[in-house]
This record gives structure tokens, sequence and C-alpha cells, in this order.
């Protein structure tokens, strides 16, 4: 039976047109997926189911859920229907809940607004919902004293506390650890049964869209272009844009061998440590052990991974390796110099090292042009090109990274985030170091834009041998970009080796779970 | 463009222009005086009348323009030119003793009333324009130094000023290169908002005869000549007195608009 029906929707913002008659359904008890990249109108249209458009936004067609056309409810009455016939779940849960209510308080509202009840009972209720999304902590705790993945099983306990017909949720997991992310869809998938509701899941991750739904839906700027159950969706893609999708998700690049070569970097056995706040005012202060026994190398030229969910050290060591924070223990070298030297940097050790971020939208100063945004790695040579040199220099780093000339005279934001990682790999290639460190930098980036990019990794490392620490909690990315991968937990490193033999045969139990955790597309022809 | 910036950037261009013309021209001579025509009302001969020395007040207003806006303009000269590099210094070394060195002094600061201390810098040391420049100016710094260590703390965090250190930039460097240009927008609101405190201070200072001295014209000066003729000759208070309000609350407007216009993400964030 349908349960939401959109027919024929189009939406104008300003006279910019967003959504292109979308027409979806979702049954109860059935889980649709929208998909696509950045720009594609899915949460758009999520937004519009939920009646939360912005003032400025002009819809057309119908959306009909249970009965009801939510284009022509009032603002009363479709308040009244959030929470209650409808929920939604959004992406980022570090920010949904309000951090002076317990939690317990939090889901309580959500009745005490929709239901006349006693205060004593929604509260009753409230605990026995955030028992039944899993949680074990009480109810009386605030939402700073949880975990990412703890805060997401709050934020839904909100939006099922009232058995809804319908939920939306907009990129649950994408905030999200790979094992923590598995959870909450096993949870999401279990609710949809007991609770025979329908759930519209908005996500850009092909590998969760193709284990959990039952219908995929693909849009690509604003339009519906491909919809259909999952397995025959999957079995025969008609449209090129789908088609284009889920080869860029599986996307494999194929590096140069290595060749045997001398050691660039070592790190041994590192320990760094955070002072934490005191416990009493006069007591000592306590020390948290963010790495521990840390020790690998990189050789020339060799390409090197490290996984690892979130907090377990990967921010810090690449931070040490940079040379930007002491270590309490242990020594970190390139080619035998040490990398820190106190306030002095040593602009010898430093010149063979650059990094690439993660956050193409904060890894540039918005008010340097872009010739002046690659070349300050400059700064760490002794004699600074300029003149002709410079300029031609800029022209080589742009061309290499496949952008024009032309570009050198432009700002940040006149480029896509594709774009801009094209000119942070640029920033960091124009003083030729023997070391990049690529900190998540495809993970912000849309499927087949990260494809581009990969593969322009892949090419520059056929141009010239180029040594690099990938880190990225993406597996399937790391299994095709590296030679060597480093598994790290809480600090330490549990498990390395090549690649392929650790993904194949993972040794410690970690990396078991890591890998059987990730969302693994199934296996299509494109 | 927005409505506030339009009505306060023309009020403040209006004042601007007046003082500027008085360095050329103003309709008569301040320092000549011209008892029989007293206290006239405004006509076509003296557009806004006489005061009790029969001094046109139209020119008294443009020569006090002159003197509120220098006066409050290098005062908040100093409160930055001091209270930034302060801020910056501090951002870059957060969290270390000379972090915690500044920002306790800015509260010393901040922790007396800023016209009282005026009054008694002025008393020590006698009342004059430049005194009361120093006065106002101090107490401009600490509000540079915290705003300016507010705005410059979440930059420190982006990964531009990491990669800046990757390159090997020192901290002054990246302060003056990366963290300055990007908090520039809030410094020239708060600017425009200290400027219009700045006049305030001033008029408040002469007006109880502790700012510029006589024959020097300023409207706080005006205000406290015209405070025992107020009843006979109402205009001489009103004129400066409206001044003072034109002239404050366009830069407040300005400020507002400023912000507004220069940040687009605030108004954003506000609603």
């Amino acid at each position: 039976m349908t349960l939401l029906a959109i027919k024929d929707l189009s939406l104008t913002i300003d006279d910019t047109h967003i959504l292109h008659d979308v027409s979806l359904t979702v049954a109860h008890g059935e889980i649709v997926a929208i998909t696509g990249e950045s720009g594609s109108g899915k949460s758009m249209t999520a937004l519009s189911v939920m009646g939360l458009l912005p003032h400025n936004a002009n819809p057309s067609g119908s959306i009909t859920l249970n009965g009801t056309d939510i284009l022509q409810t009032s603002e009363p009455d479709l308040c009244n229907m959030r929470g209650n016939t409808m929920g939604m779940v959004f992406q980022e849960p570090m920010t949904a809940l309000n951090p002076v209510q317990t939690i317990g308080a939090q889901v309580a509202e959500t009745i005490l607004i929709h239901e006349k009840t006693s205060k004593a009972d929604a509260q009753k209720r409230a605990a026995a919902i955030l028992e039944r999304v899993g949680l074990k902590v009480p109810p009386s705790r605030y939402a700073h004293e949880l975990s990412g993945g703890q805060r997401q099983r709050v934020v839904i306990a909100m939006a099922i506390a009232l058995r809804p017909k319908l939920l939306i949720a907009d990129e649950p997991t994408t905030a999200l650890d790979v094992t923590t992310q598995a959870r909450i869809l096993d949870l999401l998938r279990d609710l949809v049964r007991e609770f025979d509701m329908g759930l519209l899941i908005i996500t850009h991750d092909l590998a969760v869209v193709a284990n959990l739904a039952d219908q995929i839906v693909v849009m690509q700027k604003g339009n519906v272009v491909e919809a259909g159950a999952t397995a025959h969706l999957l079995a025969h893609m008609q449209h090129p844009y789908t088609r284009a999708l889920f080869g860029a998700s599986s996307h494999m690049v194929e590096l140069p061998p290595t060749l045997a070569s001398s050691p660039l970097l070592a790190v041994t056995n590192v320990a760094r440590d955070y002072p934490m706040a005191r416990k009493t005012p006069l007591g000592p202060r306590p020390m948290f052990r963010a790495l521990e026994g840390i020790t690998f190398q990189i050789d020339q030229g060799e390409r090197i991974g490290l996984v690892g969910e979130s907090g377990c050290g990967k921010s810090t060591l690449t931070r040490a390796i940079l040379g930007l924070e002491d270590v309490q223990s242990g020594t970190i070298t390139v080619d035998g110099a040490p990398v820190f030297t106190g306030k002095q940097p040593n602009l010898d050790v430093r010149r063979k090292m650059q990094v690439v971020f993660q956050d193409p939208y904060s890894s540039f100063n918005p008010r340097h042009r872009v010739d002046r945004l690659i070349t300050e790695p400059f700064h760490l040579l002794p004699n600074p090109p300029s003149g002709t040199a410079r300029d031609e220099a800029i022209t080589n780093a742009l061309r290499d990274v496949g952008l024009s000339p032309d570009d050198a005279t432009k700002y940040i934001h006149e480029f896509s985030g594709g774009q801009r990682q094209r000119i942070a790999i640029a920033r960091a290639l124009i003083i030729e170091p023997a070391l990049i460190i690529f900190d998540e930098a495809v993970s912000a980036l849309d499927v087949s834009v990260r494809a581009q990019v990969l593969d322009l990794i892949a090419d520059l490392c056929r141009k010239r041998p180029l040594a690099y620490l990938f880190i990225s909690h993406d597996l399937s990315v790391v299994r095709t970009v590296t030679d060597k991968v480093m598994v790290m937990k809480a600090g330490k490193i549990v498990e390395q080796g090549e690649t392929e033999t650790v993904f194949t045969n993972p040794q410690h139990q970690y990396t078991q779970t890591l890998i059987a955790a990730a969302p693994k597309l199934p296996a299509i022809t494109v | 463009m927005n409505r506030n910036l339009i009505i306060g950037s023309t009020l403040t261009a209006v004042f601007l222009l007046l003082a500027a013309a008085s360095f050329f021209w103003t309709p008569y001579d301040i320092q000549s005086l011209d008892i029989p025509n007293k206290l006239q009302s405004p006509s076509g001969g003296n557009l806004l009348g006489t005061d009790h020395f029969g001094r046109d007040i139209l020119s008294m207003i443009m020569m006090g323009a002159r003197t509120s806006i220098a006066v409050a303009l290098v005062a908040v000269g100093i409160g930055m030119a001091i209270g930034v590099p302060l801020g910056l210094l501090a951002a870059a070394r957060h969290g270390s003793l000379l972090d915690e060195l500044i920002m306790r002094g800015n509260d010393l600061v901040f922790a007396f009333p800023s016209l009282v201390i005026a009054i008694l810098i002025t008393a020590v040391f006698g009342a004059s324009a430049v005194n009361a420049i120093i006065a106002i100016g101090i107490f401009n710094i600490p509000v540079f130094a915290r705003l300016s260590r507010a705005a410059a703390l979440p930059l420190w965090e982006r990964d531009f000023i990491l990669a800046a250190r990757v390159c090997g930039k020192s901290p002054t460097r990246i302060s003056i290169e990366h963290i300055l240009p990007n908090m520039t927008n809030l410094m020239i609101v708060q600017g425009t908002i200290q400027f219009s405190l700045g006049i305030l201070a001033e008029a408040a200072l002469s007006y109880i005869g502790l700012g510029a001295q006589p024959p020097t014209a300023s409207w706080g000066r005006m205000l406290a000549d015209a405070q025992t003729l107020v009843s006979i000759a109402p205009h001489t208070a009103l004129v400066p007195g409206f001044a003072i309000l034109l002239m404050v609350l366009g830069l407040n407007l300005m400020g507002d608009g400023l912000r507004d216009w220069l940040d687009p993400r605030i108004r954003v964030t506000r609603a």
C-alpha cells in the first residue's frame, strides 16, 4: 500500500530550478533510497516532504502522505504531522541535540508536544524508546557525554518516539565511522520491519544504498534519472549517469610499480601525550595517550595507507610527522634528520614534505589568489624562484593537476570542491616534495570527482617517484591507491602489511571488524 | 546595499564634508565676537542662529565637527594600532602565559568605568584635546584586543593556517599574512562603532570642561554653554545636541549596515 506518493514535484527557488517533475512512492515497511551527487536535489526532495522548504521556494505537483497533500497543508497542521506522522533524522548528530537538556527530556518533549500525557509517562516512554534504539546509557545523560553513534541513536529515538508512518533520514551515517554506520543501518532496518514504517533514506553512498534499500531512486541535477527495485536496477542499469555513478564508486586506479629504494621517513616508537583537565584543583594533570609505540617506515616512492576510525590518533600522527608538534618519546626522521626542531622549524626537512587536507573549503585563504596560494611552499626554499621562473612553476603546477594556467589569477571561491582539491595538490607539489600526506583528501568529494582525483594521484606517481601517506576512513579508496597499509586503533598500529594481503587476509580482530563493517558494492557489470 | 548603510553613510558623509569644508571656509569667523547679535534665532543671515557671544552656530558646528572627528579618529587609531597586535599575539600564543597576561591586562582596563578614568586622566594631566584623545584611546585598546583575539582563534584552527605552518612560516608572519586580512571586516565594523562612542566620549569630556579648550569649538562645550540659556534660546542647545545625535546615529547605522553588507553570512546565522 502506498504511504507516500510524490508526483511531478517541481521546485523553483528564486527562479532557479531545483527539482523537475520528481515522482516516487514509498510503501509501508519499505526502504526507498534517494541517491545522487551534491546538488542533485535529493535533500530538497526530503525537505519538501517534511514541508520544511525555505520561504522563497515555489513547489508544484503533489506530495501525498497517508492521504494528505503536504503542499496544500497549512503550517499548523504540518507542525502536527511532523514528529507524529513523519519523523526526520539529520546528518550531523553533533549539532542535532540541545546541549543543555538531558537526552531523556528531549525525547520526552517530542511525546509531550503531540500527546496529552503526563510528564512522568512521557519520560517512562522516552526511556523505553532509548532502550529500543540500543542506547546503553541512562536517559539522564547530556549530549556531550555521548559518542557520535550514540547521539545518532538519540536523534533516531526522537524521530520514532511516536511511531511515525514515514521516517526520513538525510545522510544519517555520513558523519559516522564504518563500524558505527553498520550498527545504525541495522537499527534503521530493524525499526522499519518492526513498526512497518516507510523509510526514505537520502545518501550519496552507493554501497549503503545497495545493501539497505528495497527501491533506489537516482537523481541528477533535480531530475530522477532512474528508479526501480534494488536488485533489478543494479542488474540492469539503463541510464548512463547511473552507470557512471556506480562505476566511479568502485573506481580502481592503476599504480605504477614501486622501485626498491632507500628509506625516507622513519617513525620509531613514537608516543604522544596530551594533558587533560585536572580532576581536583591541585591534583596532578592526567595525561591522555594519543599515540603509543608507533613504528613504521616509508621508503622513497612508496605509497602507504593509514586507516582507522575517528579519534584513533590519525590527525595527531599527521601533525607529529609534519613537525608541527613535539612527541613525548620516540623519533621521527626524514632522511635521517629529525622533523621537530623546537620553535625554529628546520626548513631542509620541511621542504621534503607537504600535506593535502580533507576540507577543500577551509584549506585556502579566501583572500589570496591561486598563484599566491599555490606558491606558499616557496617560503621553504632558500632561493624561491621569482619572475618568469615563478610564473613557469605556477603554470606547470596547474597543468600537472589538470587545471588551466589562466586559473592562477582567480580566487578560490570560483572553484568547485574537486577543483579546489586539485589546487591543494598543486600547492603540495610545487616544491616537488619527496613525501605528501593526504589527510582524508578525497573524503569530502562526490564519487565521480573522487575518481578523477584518484586518477590524478596515480598519474602523478607515474610522472615522478612520489611517496605518500594516504590517510582515510574509506577502505575501498585506500585499497586502490596504496601499496602498504597500516590499521590504527586507539593510538596504536594494530596491523600493517601489503595492502592486498591485509585486505584479503586480515590478522588482527579489529581489522576484520573494520573490513566486515564497510559496506560493499555488489559486483556489478557496468 | 541595505537601508541602514545608505542612511548611516549619508549622515556620516554630511558631517565629514562639514568638517572638511571648515578648513577652507566657514560662514563666519568663530573667533570674532559680535555681542549685539547674540542669541539670534535661525534666520537668513545666520542659518542656525547665534550663541551668547553672537558667534554663528553653523560655523561653530562645522569647527566642532572637526574637533569631534579628529579626537574620535585618533582615539580609535590608538585602540586599533595597539589592541589588534595584542589580540593577534594572544591568539598566536593561545594558552600561554603571555596570552593570559594580555587578556588579564585587558580585564583590568575593562574593570574601570571608562569615562571616570578619562576624567581622572584629563584632571591629572590637564584638560586638553590631546589628553582626551589619549584617555579615550586607552579604553579602545582592550575592545580591539579582545575582538581580534576572538576573531583570530577560530581562524587558527583552519586548514590553510596549518598549510602555512607546514610551509615553515612563523606565527608572526601567519598572523599578518593570513589572520589579519581575514578579520578586516570585523575590525572595520567595530572601528565604526568605536568611532561613534569616541564622539560621545569627547562630547561628554568637553561638556564638563575637560576636553578641547576654548576657543577651539566643540559640540560638548557648546551644549555646556547653552545649558543656562535653554529657556531663552533653545536653538543654542538643540543644534549641537542634534549634531551629536545625528553623527552617532549615522555611525551606528553605518556600522550595522557595513556588517551586513561585508558579511552576508552573519545574517544567515542570526536568523
